[in-house]
């Protein structure tokens, strides 16, 4: 019991229990999946699948934030990736043919890591503070993508694109699989290879780190690359799932959710120490309240005041002070070497 | 300094009185070649719009009318700079379509001391003062609304009870306002119909879609979705469809707009009525224009022509569709 007040994801996952429970009470039917044309259909599977993108770009902000970093272009890039993409769908005049979809999709992903290592060239090596040098894109990022789009929503009606996010393979949403496939890969490298440690030392302090042979550099460089690819397929799922690139209000304010997400999750903003499964549930808790919102009925300005409660009660509980308290509070057992 | 500005400014409007008197003197077609127009549109954010701006140009052009056009981005204040230099080339008349309701007095009685006439096209201002501006053209949302409840009430005239989810345009926007209150109206004094919910899905498509996948789940037995604008209505289609169900079939679906986008969804029988918003606005601004010119006295609001479509209307009219 200690120790499981202690631990870092107790509270979100608890916070994120009750949000279901919460649910349930309003919609009996609220669990239910079922098989609908071959795949899973119901609430559930439709907050894990709009909720992916959110996953994704809080993936790529949880590294950043391990290394003191901040990235707030992942907005722009979203909404830059979907344009790329719906462009070249749209201007290509065979948007159905599988190689184009390919080259469309390529395109994008490669713009994004193009922006992503951009980040990474101001902060690593010019050395500007990451919250201005990502808040350069952030600003400029959208402008782009409407001059991509020549001011237009860019609207497309390929089949194949559209697998992206609204497809479905082996009975899941493909968005669902393809966010499960990314956050598998950076859990791997970050978590059975040295990656994970590098990354936290760059945090805990850069300059020891470069003096011991970290390449300080290079981590910083390649996290917020990895951000842009992030937020590009982030980008590209959000697009397909409309079949339009919608310049103006593809991934708004995706950025602050991202950040909600990885700080509900217990990674702390000064860098240094990383959860990628707190980042995880920290993002499945802002889906479902933002689906609890459309179940419930609350008009979208209430809302967010909900949204600041939830993530301030969140916060409070995560605190090292209030931690420490409630575990003096709980009797214990007398046990050795459990203070923390 | 600043009363000998007054008199320059009431002598230029003398004059233009003066000069508009003369030419409704003259009778017949007065010449429009001198006169030169300008235009502060909103931006370039939707289809709509597009269309809108499109239409304005080759409206003037055809007329054989010098139009100036600048692009607010959005900003207030661009359009307000925008005015401002139309007021300073002194233009013949000055047109804009207002990013927001408010805010507007001061840049307007700069043009009302310059003698240069306002209309408004597509939204409105909110001013005391109702001589800033000449007319407004644009549509009426509340009758949007009316109409769509009206085609509700013939297409359920044999069903005892419907259920209806409204999917509400951005909250506290003049077209949202307008369209909902419209059609509450309308389908207010038959009791046969309740709304089950009504949620803002802020005219994008995700929004839609998202709306119509939590609704389905709270209320599977919905008969009619009435969505404020094509873009809702699009993704609330996406959401039908992954529930399994056929929408336009067993779920009917309203929306406001015509877009083309939402004529095929139409035609395809997946929309079943659509309420059109006319963005086409170019023809009735060059006749306004050449009214207010030669003196002649316009309505204070004008409406463009607006109609509905059906499948079958659809059908027939999406090739020669302009946007």
């Amino acid at each position: 019991m200690k120790n499981l007040l202690a631990a870092r994801l107790t509270w979100p996952v608890v916070a994120l229990a009750a949000l279901l429970l919460l649910n349930f009470v309003l919609q009996p039917n609220f669990f239910s999946i079922r098989v609908q044309d071959g795949h899973l259909y119901g609430s559930l599977i439709d907050i894990v699948r709009n909720g992916a993108p959110t996953v994704l770009v809080a993936l790529g902000m949880t590294l950043v934030i391990a290394t003191r970093g901040l990235d707030l272009s992942v907005g722009s890039i979203v909404a830059i990736a979907g344009a790329v993409a719906c462009s070249i769908l749209a201007s290509s005049g065979s948007e159905a043919n599988v190689p184009v979809v390919i080259v469309a999709v390529a395109a994008a992903l490669a713009a994004a890591l193009v922006l992503g290592a951009w980040n990474g060239f101001l902060v690593a090596v010019v050395g500007i503070p990451p919250i201005v040098a990502t808040l350069i894109l952030m600003t400029a990022g959208r402008g782009l993508a409407l001059l991509i789009t020549q001011g237009q929503i860019v609207t497309v009606s390929s089949a194949a694109y559209r697998v992206i996010g609204a497809g479905f393979a082996l009975g899941l949403p493909v968005s669902i699989l393809i966010a499960a496939v990314i956050y598998a890969a950076a859990a791997l490298l970050t978590r059975k290879t040295a990656l994970g440690m590098l990354i936290d030392a760059v945090g805990v302090n850069p300059i020891a780190s470069r003096i011991a042979g970290v390449p300080v550099k290079g981590i910083n460089w390649s996290v917020y690359a990895f951000s842009g690819l992030c937020a590009g397929v982030a980008g590209l799922m959000i697009s397909s799932n409309v079949t339009a690139a919608d310049s103006n209000s593809a991934g708004l304010w995706i950025e602050l959710d991202a950040i909600l997400a990885v700080v509900i999750g217990g990674t702390p903003v000064g860098g240094g120490r990383f959860s990628l499964s707190g980042t995880l549930v920290g993002a499945f808790i802002i889906q479902t309240l933002t689906a609890t919102a459309y179940t419930a009925g609350i008009a979208p300005g209430v809302m967010l005041v909900l949204k600041a409660i939830v993530v301030a009660a969140v916060c409070v509980m995560q605190a090292p002070r209030v931690r420490s308290r409630a575990q003096r509070r709980v009797p214990s057992r007398p046990r050795a070497g459990v203070r923390s | 300094m600043s009363r000998r500005r007054l008199i320059g400014a009431a002598i230029a409007a003398c004059a233009t009185i003066l000069l508009a008197g003369c030419q409704a003197g003259h009778g017949g077609s007065p010449g429009t070649s001198h006169l030169v127009v300008g235009f502060a549109q909103v931006g370039a954010e939707s289809s709509w719009r597009t269309a809108n701006t499109k239409d304005i140009e080759s409206a003037f052009q055809h007329a054989g009318i010098t139009l100036r056009f600048s692009d607010a981005e959005q900003q207030q204040a661009n359009q307000i700079a925008a005015i401002r230099s139309y007021i300073q080339q002194r233009v013949s008349v000055i047109a804009f379509s207002p990013v927001v309701e408010s805010g507007w007095d001061t840049v307007l009685q700069e043009a009302k001391a310059a003698g240069i006439p306002v209309i408004l096209t597509d939204r409105a201002i909110s001013t005391d003062d109702p001589s800033l501006y000449v007319t407004r053209l644009g549509s009426d949302f509340t009758k949007e609304g009316e109409k769509a409840g009206v085609w509700a009430k013939k297409e359920f005239a044999a069903a005892s009870s419907v259920k209806v989810l409204e999917i509400e345009g951005t909250t506290g926007s003049a077209p949202a306002i307008g369209r909902t209150k419209g059609f509450e109206k309308e389908i207010g004094d038959d009791s046969k119909f309740s709304i089950v919910d009504s949620q803002d899905g802020g005219f994008t498509r995700a929004g839609g879609e998202q709306v119509m996948e939590a609704q389905l789940k709270a209320h599977p037995d919905v008969d009619l979705v009435y969505a404020q604008n094509d873009d809702m209505a699009l993704g609330a289609i996406q959401a039908i469809e992954g529930a399994g169900e056929r929408p336009g079939k067993q779920i009917k679906v309203i929306s406001v707009d015509a877009t083309h986008d939402g004529m095929e969804a139409l035609a395809q029988g997946k929309i079943n009525f659509i309420v059109e918003c006319n963005p086409l606005l170019g023809d009735e601004l060059v006749k306004l224009v050449k009214k207010v010119t030669a003196g002649k006295s316009v309505p204070r609001r004008i409406e463009p022509p607006e109609r509905t479509f059906t499948q079958e209307q659809a059908i027939a009219a999406l090739p020669t569709r302009k946007y």
